[in-house]
């Protein structure tokens, strides 16, 4: 009780001195808890700000990069594509169905503040093993509240993955992307100016729900007393949500707004500080016309409330009775709260008092940023192929690795997710990357995200480069050329050990990937703190990545498609048990992705797609060949017979993985075409498409796992365990 | 011209009217708080959604909306109306249609490809529909609750009845056969490019209306 209300309040006593040298007096309490939480890690980086510099954030396609609610790149015709990731970690772990859907409803409204239409929806999950009783009620309730959510305010749920591991079981990450389709010419900002202009705060009622949310649950480790924090969870209302998208959305094509911002963390003090420090001008916001939930609420109530579903406008006052008549016949609230000042400051009233007058700029540019200690972690180790027991019987090796909670089917999770409401879903979920018709275009998306966690822990750089070419082969695989990025940068605690150098090398790494594929970063979010005292993630850098493909027509999909077809082994990448999913751990030294070679291979994708040869496309990843090989087989309802090398291994050949692999299948007349195409990238003819089994040749031995045995125990696992 | 009516919370009315118009009809909307349909409206289509949120109970809601009562005019004078997912539940519950839509058996939303049996030829929506479609379902409410013998079981999930509805009925008409409810999501089975085109033949219907 003894504490300062700063400290209570999560700020250093070095950035409690640094508030009356930057406002000239000591802070009001209103003040006060607003540069608590836009100085916390969630709002303003300050432990990741310098590092994220690193990103290539530029290109000639790119028409907004990182710095607004989202990025945009140009597709063609007019039409830009908003993109970005964002992390609910925290309030998942500790209301995970309100925190799974208020992440949702966050994602979308800054795809929505630049006043484009939301149209697809992916989640990246990451959460304690199955065998644990509470993460498997933390992953159903996190499906639950995605599922609640973005069903009922109609966006598409079209992708995403899931992987399950105990180094989560503390900290369960929550990730979501949100993919908006807008005019290029008509894309809005976040910026305020014109003195005079109204500030028009549409939607939801304000309460007490989500204070603090960003300063006391994203920016501070988990502990056992979470449950106490559950206040500062906020409660979704998805319905208002829909309206408040079909309201701005009208407003936006009828131009009746300035610029557009939502309301998330931090609630009104950040919406409008940032409104105000990028416009360069000075705000005068009225609390008494902020219509609450609730009687009796404390200026700093309403000004950091996280209350959901809330989009702040700027309105010419000349526009303003069109604006509140769209929205009564939205029957949505919407009162203006304030107006532009030439002033610079962040003024707030209330009960006819300033109770706030501070300028913007020292709230979102004054911030502090941090260097973080850069202690490299240890080295890793290869694998000694020895150590790792030889499976008895291949083909029950084989069965219980598809079976695995990381290998399984996904259906579970996406039959609960409308992945296909708007009528532009081309490619469903279950695949490599989802492919949806851009509507109006003759172009559609590829959409993925990815991360290979473990491959982060043993080496970040390596992993960062993993993350991101394994979106890119899941991007080519469905023939779209790679095309624009966000990221969401999941670690432990920045104060701590290694996390620092884990988290610049893992940015170098992935920022190495891109550039090697030119796809720009043009939005992103750092969810850092991720760890208990008994756990911290794995680093968790994962990868939103959307592709283009010039023909909605001519995607590939990952199933087998006819008899006879030929399967070839295209890429580089060599099988390796290290960090594997059946080595099941962290253990080894997985190789460090080729740069040149996997671009090469993404390259060789796009072409041989784009000349119509291919007639399936699967990229190599967790479980190595074997499960490639059975999920093409499973989707297409149709076995296959190959033949490998018997490497070092049966088992590391079977099962290793590495990057730079892709297996493909065409018409065997189409062979010399696809060679040509491939150039000096390596390509092996390895079987061909047939027959009710998936049998595979290793040497003088033939492994073969029966179609129908290997669908059962592909799609068994999560219907098992969480129904 | 088709009106395709917007409740607040409707998801699937650009779909709708997409679809509509690949079946080389043109198709208009109409607001739930208006009195009257708009004007030249041959036939009315209730599309998917959340109206209303589902509070109360889905579909409740949406059924008392002024718009509903030039909806029943329309239905009782012998036009068409259909109603898909959320638009069955409004018609069920506005009384156009007989029985209740119930929580699915999965407890759960469900979207996937389903296989529907055409049991009712004899309607004008199913006239010239083949035996068998195949066309997605998503919701969560999607388990028709009646009695088979006062309803008119159009459109059926055959053996498998994945959401435990009476009469594995995936679509219900009324007595007349001019107003159609169905589970089901035809208009997301228009365009091959989509993996099915099994819905177009009922938006040819309206448009032929």
């Amino acid at each position: 009780m003894s504490v300062a209300l700063h400290r209570q309040l999560g700020l250093t006593d070095d950035e409690f001195a640094q508030i009356p040298i930057l406002i000239g007096r000591a802070p009001t309490d209103p003040e006060l808890v607003m540069f608590s939480l836009m100085w916390s890690e969630h709002c303003s980086y300050k432990h990741s700000r310098r590092m994220l510099r690193r990103f290539p954030t530029d290109g000639p396609h790119v028409l907004q990069g990182p710095g607004e609610n989202a990025g945009a790149v140009d597709v063609g015709d007019g039409w830009a594509i908003a993109l970005k990731v964002e992390s609910h970690n925290h309030p998942s772990a500790v209301e995970p169905f309100e925190g799974a859907a208020t992440g949702v409803g966050g994602i979308v409204r800054d795809i929505l503040a630049l006043g484009a239409r939301p149209i697809a929806l992916l989640d990246s999950l990451r959460f304690g093993t199955l065998e644990s009783a509470r993460s498997r009620h933390l992953f159903t309730r996190a499906v639950a509240g995605i599922g609640h959510y973005g069903n009922c305010i109609g966006v598409p749920t079209v992708g995403g993955e899931v992987v399950f591991d105990d180094r989560y079981e503390d900290s369960c990450l929550v990730n979501a992307m949100c993919i908006g389709l807008v005019r290029a010419d008509g894309m809005l900002r976040a910026a305020a100016f014109g003195t005079g202009n109204l500030l028009v705060l549409i939607g939801n009622r304000t309460g007490r729900d989500g204070i603090g949310g960003a300063s006391v649950l994203a920016s501070a480790e988990l502990s056992a007393d979470d449950e106490d924090k559950r206040p500062s969870v906020q409660v979704s209302d998805p319905f208002t949500e829909r309206k408040l998208m079909d309201c701005c959305l009208e407003l936006a094509a009828d131009d009746l707004l300035l610029a557009l911002q939502d309301l998330g963390a931090a609630g009104l003090t950040s919406a409008a500080s940032e409104m105000a420090a990028k416009g360069g001008v000075g705000l005068d916001i009225d609390l008494d016309r902020v219509h609450l939930r609730e009687e009796g609420m404390a200026p700093a109530e309403i000004l950091v409330s996280e209350s959901q579903e809330r989009m702040l406008g700027l309105v010419s006052p000349d526009k303003l009775e069109d604006v509140l008549e769209s929205c009564a016949r939205w029957e949505l609230d919407a009162n203006v709260i304030g107006t532009v000042t030439g002033t610079g400051n962040f003024t707030a009233r209330h009960g006819g008092e300033v109770v706030v007058d501070i300028p913007a700029s020292a709230l979102t540019d004054d911030a502090p940023w941090y260097e973080v200690p850069r202690t490299p972690g240890p080295s890793a180790t290869p694998l000694a192929l020895d150590t790792v027991p030889v499976p008895a019987d291949l083909g029950a090796a084989w069965l219980d690795l598809l079976g695995r909670p990381n290998i399984a089917s996904k259906r579970w999770i996406y039959q609960q997710y409308d992945h296909l409401v708007g009528a532009n879903t081309i490619r469903r979920p279950g695949g490599d990357a989802a492919v949806i018709r851009i509507p109006g275009m003759r172009r559609a998306l590829a959409i993925t995200t990815d991360c290979a966690e473990r491959h982060c822990e043993l080496d970040p750089r390596g992993g960062g480069r993993a993350s991101v070419f394994e979106a890119a082969r899941n991007i080519a695989c469905t023939g779209a050329v790679p095309y624009a990025a966000s990221d969401c940068l999941n670690f432990a605690n920045p104060e701590k050990a290694s996390t620092g150098w884990r988290l610049a090398e893992a940015i170098e790494g992935m920022s190495e990937a891109l550039e090697a594929i030119s796809v720009p970063v043009v939005s992103g979010n750092v969810s850092l703190y991720n760890e208990s005292p008994a756990r911290a993630i794995y680093p968790t850098p994962v990868v939103g990545m959307i592709g283009l493909l010039e023909d909605a027509g001519a995607s590939v999909g990952h199933a087998f498609a006819q008899p006879r077809d030929a399967i070839v082994l295209l890429g580089g990448g060599a099988a390796r048990l290290d960090a594997s999913e059946w080595l099941g751990a962290a253990l080894g030294a997985p190789a460090l992705p080729d740069l040149a070679g996997e671009a090469a291979l993404i390259a060789v994708m796009v072409v041989a797609a784009g000349a119509g040869l291919l007639r399936s496309a699967h990229d190599v990843s967790g479980g190595g060949v074997a499960v490639t090989l059975v999920e093409s087989a499973l989707a297409g309802g149709i076995g296959c017979s190959v033949a490998l090398p018997l490497g070092r291994r049966a088992d590391e050949t079977l099962f290793g993985e590495s990057g730079e692999r892709i297996v493909v299948t065409c018409r065997p007349d189409a062979l010399p075409g696809l060679r040509a195409i491939a150039g000096d990238v390596p390509l092996a003819v390895i079987g061909s498409v047939g027959g009710g089994t998936v049998d595979v040749q290793l040497g003088d031995a033939t492994v073969s796992l029966d179609l129908e045995a290997a669908r059962i125990a592909y799609e068994a696992t999560l219907t098992e365990a969480l129904a | 011209m088709i009106a395709v009516v917007r409740f607040p919370g409707s998801l699937d009315h650009d779909s709708a009217v997409r679809a509509v118009e690949a079946a080389g009809g043109t198709a208009t909307y109409a607001w739930h708080a208006d009195r009257a349909l708009p004007a030249g409206t041959r036939a009315v289509v209730l599309p998917g959604g959340f109206s209303y949120g589902d509070h109360l109970r889905p579909g409740a809601i949406a059924s008392r909306s002024p718009i509903m009562d030039a909806v029943r005019q329309h239905a009782d004078a012998g036009g068409l109306v259909l109603g898909i997912c959320n638009g069955f539940q409004v018609l069920c519950e506005a009384g156009l249609l007989p029985g209740v839509l119930r929580t699915n058996a999965t407890t759960s939303f469900v979207c996937r490809q389903v296989e529907l049996e055409v049991l009712d030829h004899d309607t004008p929506f199913t006239r010239d529909l083949g035996a068998a479609l195949s066309i997605p379902i998503k919701n969560h409410d999607g388990a028709w609750y009646g009695d088979p013998a006062d309803a008119r079981i159009v459109l059926s999930y055959g053996m498998e009845n994945p959401l435990g509805s009476i009469g594995s009925a995936a679509g219900v008409a009324n007595a007349q056969g001019n107003v159609l409810g169905l589970m089901p999501h035809p208009e997301e089975a228009v365009d091959r490019l989509l993996g099915s085109t099994d819905g177009l033949g009922l938006f040819t219907a309206l448009v032929r209306a």
